[in-house]
């Protein structure tokens, strides 16, 4: 009897070992699969050193490209939210010009010049969930709605400020735009445009995966029909998701309007949405929906702001410029369709 | 006999080291019916891939067709050798027409012109011999899945294939649907084709079968001529033990009686329910039967609110209850399981920890909104343990696992609820003998601890072995009851008496 007790506690000893093996590898092939883009950023940064004779890796290159890429982070941030449930928001651009004309024009107030910052943001979240609404209650399809939003929130950021520029050169808080902060006097410190996107990028991620609201957010993504039988609000989780990648676009104008001193509802914010959906496709978010991280989104907005840095840096000539990154980011995309392809599931 | 036209000697696959298939022989003649049966993940589909040309096998075996040995390669090997596959998700474009869907790929032109016309009298005659009831011209989406069905063998026809392999082809048929299919497949033999008819259901292998091979674990366990063929010595070849009450009824139907806990009035949704009423008790499985097309599952989404109910009321444990939404009908305990799991009820790409928590996430969430995953980690390894679900971890996307434990882990997440009440819909379509009887055992055991259970099932001897009284279906109303007695068990053909409505005729 004792005999067959240790055969068995054997039996299961290498059983379990088996399982501890399996889940090592289950592991390692998530974390590449996590790491998604992260070499090529490397690559980049380490390609972009050399090429420019070692003038990438400066402390104060290094804070004008976390600066670029602050406000792209914001964007993609809400968009990941959006795309991770199927769908699309390509109002974020314009939504962003009129938060940013809204909170400029509030500044101005004498009395309310302080509440400007909440105003930008809430007039984001308003247009978000204006989108949200016509997506989820009257079903029609995203890229349509935010399509048509696009264009009517552009015409209302023109509004807002009478077609033309609102300058306020003394906007509270305009630290968030220029200042920085120090870690170590003198020696380090980050953007406060910087601090912004990475909060926002660990909000996003607490919010994606430890919260019962980020399942959901993945269960729509990846299965709509079986999320609505499984009792879940897609409605609600629908108004959310477009909620926050308006809100956040909101944040984005204030953080412009912080830097700028200024806003243009015709100019500001063009052809944003285009990056911040970039930034999301790179970071490996599927498309259809139900699969990404918001990891991802940040190594594709940096990818983004690196390339812009580095082709100015080493002297390529503006139209160049627009060539190159387009075909970084296809080249990028089929590298990590290739990459997957060894790991696909069946 | 004569000669064999497919001849397979000793064909292995080894995907990364795993054989997938160990040196199996299969010989099929002309004229032929030739049934495969198996577990899921028993090697059909592999074989079917080998003959199909999508996978090479591994050196060593032969293939040979009309006695010449041959390599098949590439997607189009398979019919350039003259074989065709019907697959179980049909491989139609629906927006395009019969005529055009047949000459996929060949086309007829002239001078880089596409000859429509010429197409479709191309495939008039082979419709005919098929007798088929659409043009050529007519559109595929247009087409019911019988009709598509006959699409796709038009199709191998028209390729001249002189082997026809079929895959589960009345998965998605009605039964009259299938019937017609049988004549048809019955008349291709007769025509001297040859056809490899993969299935899971008993019934249509002793309707069609002339020959069965039974594959396990990647191995041949054997063959058996048409006057073998009986269901205890197929399921004993393909589970490899003797499966004594493969049917699992220990709970006593009498436990719960005059404790009513779902009840269904007079419910309506206008279209395809026409006022139905059921009670089902506690303790107690009750049957919900019917031809495919009677009602049954939109009866069941009127129930949890997955559609609109137009008239009538619920019940639960008799009080009146009001359910607008699928969320309603799991916060007052009535769970259901879906028909269509790939489609409405899992999702594929996540864990298998999120799918069995995703109902209860909510319930279990720190401040109510935080993911409590010690307890989503518990509850999921409680499940694995306890239903037996068979996958690396519970960690690995649910869509990576065999159909029975994609069922399972379903299951389990209606199960974390705790249900009063269970309707299972289907809930052994596309599922291995295994993993079947477990699930007949689960559902057992609930029964016992009182829950009561709805089960909807197109498959009779199912229904017959598992439920304790069935509740029959006919175009959207409710025909009748059978009841199981003393004396009188259930028998098919009272059932399918009531689903065709024949049963006056025969009193």
């Amino acid at each position: 009897m004792p005999d067959n007790g240790s055969t068995q506690a054997k039996a299961a000893t290498a059983n379990g070992l088996a399982a501890a093996q399996e889940t090592k590898r289950q592991r390692i092939r998530l974390l590449i699969r996590a790491a998604g883009m992260l070499p090529v950023l490397l690559l980049l940064c380490a390609g972009f050193h050399y090429l420019s004779d070692g003038r990438f890796f400066t402390g104060q290159n290094l804070g004008i490209v976390l600066q670029q890429a602050a406000v792209n982070t914001v964007l993609a941030a809400g968009m990941t939210f959006v795309i991770l449930t199927g769908g699309i928001d390509l109002s974020v651009g314009s939504i962003l010009a009129a938060s940013a004309m809204a909170g400029l024009t509030m500044s101005k107030l004498p009395e309310l010049g302080a509440l400007w910052l909440p105003a930008a943001v809430l007039t984001g979240l308003g247009f978000g969930i204006v989108n949200g609404a016509l997506i989820a209650l009257l079903r029609l399809p995203p890229f349509i709605v935010t399509l048509g939003s696009l264009t009517a929130v552009r015409g209302l950021a023109r509004l807002l400020g009478a077609d033309t520029t609102v300058f306020n050169p003394s906007i509270p808080y305009a630290f968030i735009g220029n200042g920085s902060l120090t870690l170590v006097p003198g020696v380090a410190s980050i953007p406060w445009l910087s601090v912004i996107a990475l909060l926002v990028i660990l909000v996003s991620w607490l919010v994606l995966r430890r919260t019962v609201l980020g399942v959901h957010i993945y269960a729509v993504g990846g299965n709509e029909s079986a999320a609505r039988l499984a009792g879940i609000k897609v409605w609600a989780v629908l108004i959310f998701v477009y909620g926050v990648s308006g809100l956040l676009a909101g944040l984005g104008g204030a953080m412009q309007a912080a830097r700028l001193y200024a806003a243009n509802g015709l100019q500001l914010g063009q052809s944003y949405e285009l990056d911040a959906i970039t930034a999301v496709i790179l970071g490996g978010t599927s498309f259809v929906g139900g699969i990404g991280s918001i990891w991802g989104t940040l190594v594709g907005a940096l990818i983004i702001a690196v390339l812009s840095n580095g082709l100015i840096l080493t002297g390529v000539s503006d139209i160049w410029q627009y060539v190159i990154k387009g075909l970084v980011i296809i080249g990028a995309v089929a590298l990590d369709r290739y990459r997957l392809q060894g790991s696909a599931r069946t | 006999m004569n000669d064999p036209i497919l001849e397979m000697r000793g064909v292995s696959k080894s995907f990364f080291g795993i054989k997938a298939l160990r040196a199996v022989d299969l010989t099929v003649h002309a004229g032929e019916i030739h049934a495969l049966m198996g577990e899921n993940g028993a090697g059909k589909s592999t074989l079917m891939k080998i003959l199909s040309g999508a996978y090479r096998p591994d050196p060593g075996g032969e293939i040979r067709i009309e006695g010449k040995p041959v390599r098949i390669e590439g997607p189009l090997g398979g019919r350039a050798a003259g074989i065709s596959i019907i697959y179980q998700e049909l491989s139609l474009a629906p927006n395009l027409s019969v005529a055009e869907n047949i000459y996929l790929g060949r086309e007829i032109s002239r001078s880089g012109l596409l000859a429509r016309g010429t197409m479709r009298e191309g495939v008039g005659p082979i419709l005919e011999r098929l007798g088929a009831d659409f043009l050529p011209s007519t559109l595929v989406a247009h087409l019911s899945m019988g009709q598509r069905q006959l699409v796709e063998i038009a199709r191998a026809l028209h390729a001249r294939s002189k082997i026809l392999i079929m895959d589960e082809p009345t998965t998605a048929l009605s039964a009259g649907e299938s019937e017609r299919l049988f004549a048809l497949i019955r008349q291709l033999r007769a025509e001297g084709l040859a056809i490899i008819y993969i299935s899971h259901r008993m019934d249509e292998v002793y309707a069609l079968g002339d020959r069965v091979t039974v594959l396990r674990d990647g191995r041949l366990v054997g063959s058996l001529d048409k006057q073998d063929i009986r269901a205890d010595a197929i399921v004993r070849m393909m589970v490899g033990r003797d499966v004594s009450s493969f049917y699992k009824k220990d709970h006593d139907p009498e436990a719960g009686k005059g404790h009513p806990v779902l009840s269904a009035i007079d419910v309506a949704d206008g279209l395809r329910v026409r006022g139905c009423s059921l009670t089902v008790h506690a303790g107690e499985v009750v049957g919900l039967a019917g031809l495919i097309g009677a009602g049954r599952t939109e009866l069941a989404h009127l129930i949890i609110g997955a559609a609109p109910r137009i008239s009538g009321r619920l019940e639960l444990e008799g009080q009146p209850i009001d359910i607008r939404t699928p969320g309603e009908a799991l916060e007052a305990g009535i769970a259901y399981l879906t028909e269509d799991r790939k489609a409405l009820g899992l999702f594929l790409d996540m864990s298998c920890l999120d799918n069995i928590n995703l109902a209860v996430l909510g319930r279990d969430a720190k401040l109510g909104w935080f993911l409590d995953r010690d307890k989503a980690r518990e509850r999921a390894d409680r499940a694995f343990a306890g239903l037996s679900i068979r996958a690396a971890n519970v960690g690995v996307p649910a869509g990576g696992l065999s159909g029975g434990n994609q069922q399972k882990v379903l299951l389990s997440r209606l199960l974390a609820i705790a249900p009063k009440v269970l309707i299972l819909d289907e809930p052994t379509r596309g599922v291995d003998v295994g993993a079947k009887s477990e699930i007949y055992s689960i559902i057992d055991n609930l029964a016992k601890a009182g829950t009561a259970i709805l089960v909807i099932s197109s498959d009779l001897p199912e229904i017959i072995g598992i439920c304790d009284r069935v509740i029959v279906m006919r175009s959207g109303l409710v025909a009748g009851e059978v009841r199981r007695t003393e004396t009188a068990p259930l028998t098919q053909e009272d059932i399918m008496a009531l689903a065709t409505g024949t049963e006056h005729l025969d009193a």
